[in-house]
């Protein structure tokens, strides 16, 4: 059992063999980052980005909704898909696709002599299918909804693996490729599969991580509105601003990561770059309400995964919020990382979503993505559009609108919090050899 | 209409279907699966484009008619000037 601060976190059961066996057997390491988010196309564009404070939110019209705030990618989808690939597949699958190839040229492997067998696709999505069935309806509402006119793509489009399935089909990887639905926690637990799979030996690289293309579906968008919590604004680039006393909601956004991720040795080995370690994670369920976070199960959550890392809480210099913008959201994450973090006067708290919404299932693996080159610079970027901090959400050390140098960063925590009660803290840290 | 506007209506419809495919040189005679990377459901785009497109039907046991363009303007054109 670890003790940080005066709480006390364990596992309540043995933990299997095997788990003990395999934690023992590899460490994970990230060597490629292939990305797409509403304010860069690759790391560095993107990195540059959130240091110089440039947010990536506009206004678009929406079938049904009219005018909205959205974060919008703009990716070359046909870098690495034909036009009929971008015809017949999804935008999830589209930029399922262009991130996968773009963490396996990051990574530098030699992808013509790999054995595409022993490469696993793990995609976590916060929903899949929506946009597709509503651009289905509206089509055969054209045609007095004589279903005869609902596509036979619908299917293969709609299917929960789709966006993984797509990644294989165009890169021929006949490992096994699937998506984790893990609502807006998924994008860590892509990472945390692949973590897995990597340590029982299952795959030999995997290309893990998030996507979303909910900006293409009304539903979310209404669904947001009926619940109190889509975001208006003015400013589109004002409109997601997680912590502010004026906060009003959620940016809804389109997005992407996926990283590669190989065990040590392999690594290793072909002389990889090493980007940073995935040294702890834990997931967990709140079990007490369909669209309320608890904080309680927030802060087990975040416990565990230092436990797991065999960390203090003041091993982490940097925690990445989950907060979306909502009124209660931020308040009940900002109680849990204030248990967490007390009296860890050298971590230091942000928030990628101010930049670019809330990209759903890429959103944990986005929002890491944004962080990992802290490792190299030593820079935390800010949360940004924070004019008025809410008390209730005054953490200390929380980086406001401007990015921050500190001394060296070694371990980032990303908090990807979900519906229906999903949890997921993710620790990578600096790679030591 | 003729069996020459047949084919390039058919053409047309092509096109969209597979945006990457060359159909400059597109042998009227040749099943169109051999000259062009057209699959099943390929084929069932061009069905659904001429119900959506035109009001056509083509059942299910004649998708056969539609190989190359001439067996498309062959069993195609009569349709097409029976709804004017």
């Amino acid at each position: 059992m670890a003790r940080q601060k005066g709480i006390s976190f364990e596992f309540d059961g043995e933990l299997p063999g095997i788990y003990i066996f395999a934690m023992a057997l590899s460490r994970i390491v990230i060597t490629g980052v292939g990305l797409t988010a509403p304010n860069g196309n690759d790391i560095g564009e993107y990195r540059a980005n959130l240091l110089a404070g440039k947010a990536g939110i506009q206004f678009m019209d929406l079938r049904y909704m009219g005018t909205v705030p959205a974060g919008i990618c703009n990716y070359d989808a046909l870098r690495y898909q034909k036009k009929k690939e971008v015809r017949i597949g999804t935008r999830a699958g589209s930029i399922s696709v262009y991130c996968a190839n773009e963490a396996v040229k990051h990574c530098g492997i030699d992808w013509e002599t790999m054995d595409k067998s022993r490469v696993g696709v793990y995609v976590g999505t916060t929903e899949h299918g929506n946009v597709e069935t509503e651009n289905e309806i509206f089509n055969i509402s054209k045609f007095d909804y004589d279903t005869k006119f609902w596509s036979h793509h619908h299917n293969p489009r709609t299917v929960a693996n789709n966006p993984a399935g797509e990644v294989s089909l165009n890169m021929k990887i006949t490992g096994p490729a699937y998506t984790m639905g893990a609502a807006c926690a998924a994008g860590n637990i892509g990472v945390i599969q692949a973590t897995q799979m990597l340590r029982l030996g299952e795959v030999d690289l995997a290309l893990a991580g998030g996507v979303s293309e909910s900006i293409h579906t009304f539903g979310i968008f209404a669904g947001f509105k009926s619940q109190g919590a889509l975001a208006t604004h003015e400013d589109p680039m004002k409109a997601s601003r997680p912590f502010d006393v004026d906060r009003n909601g959620i940016v809804v956004s389109e997005g992407g990561c996926l990283y590669a991720l190989e065990r040590l040795e392999d690594a290793v080995a072909r002389g990889a770059r090493i980007y940073g370690e995935i040294a702890g994670y834990h997931i967990n369920s709140d079990a007490s309400d369909y669209v309320l976070p608890n904080p309680t199960r927030q802060t087990e959550c975040m416990g565990k995964a230092l436990e797991r890392a065999g960390m203090a809480a003041s091993d982490i210099q940097i925690v990445n919020t989950h907060a979306t913008a909502t009124p209660q959201g931020d308040i009940q994450e900002c109680i849990a990382i204030a248990k967490v973090f007390e009296n860890c006067p050298n971590t230091y708290i942000n928030n990628t979503k101010s930049f670019i919404g809330h990209s759903m299932g890429a959103a944990g693996a986005l929002e890491l993505a944004g962080n990992l080159p802290s490792f190299d610079d030593g820079m935390v970027h800010a949360t940004i559009n924070l004019d008025n901090l809410d008390p209730d959400c005054a953490l200390p050390n929380l980086v406001v609108n401007e990015p921050l140098a500190i001394k060296q960063v070694d371990a980032v925590l990303n908090n990807s919090f979900g519906m229906l009660g999903i949890n997921s803290a993710l620790i990578v840290k600096r790679y030591d050899a | 209409m003729t069996k020459d506007e047949c084919k390039k209506l058919v053409l047309d419809i092509i096109a969209d279907i597979a945006p990457d495919e060359d159909l400059s040189n597109v042998k009227s005679d040749v099943k169109l699966r051999d000259q062009l990377e057209l699959d099943s459901m390929d084929f069932l785009d061009i069905v659904m484009e001429l119900r959506k497109q035109h009001s056509i039907e083509v059942p299910e046991d004649q998708y056969e008619q539609l190989a190359s363009l001439d067996s498309c303007a062959e069993y195609l054109t009569p349709k097409f000037n029976a709804l004017v």
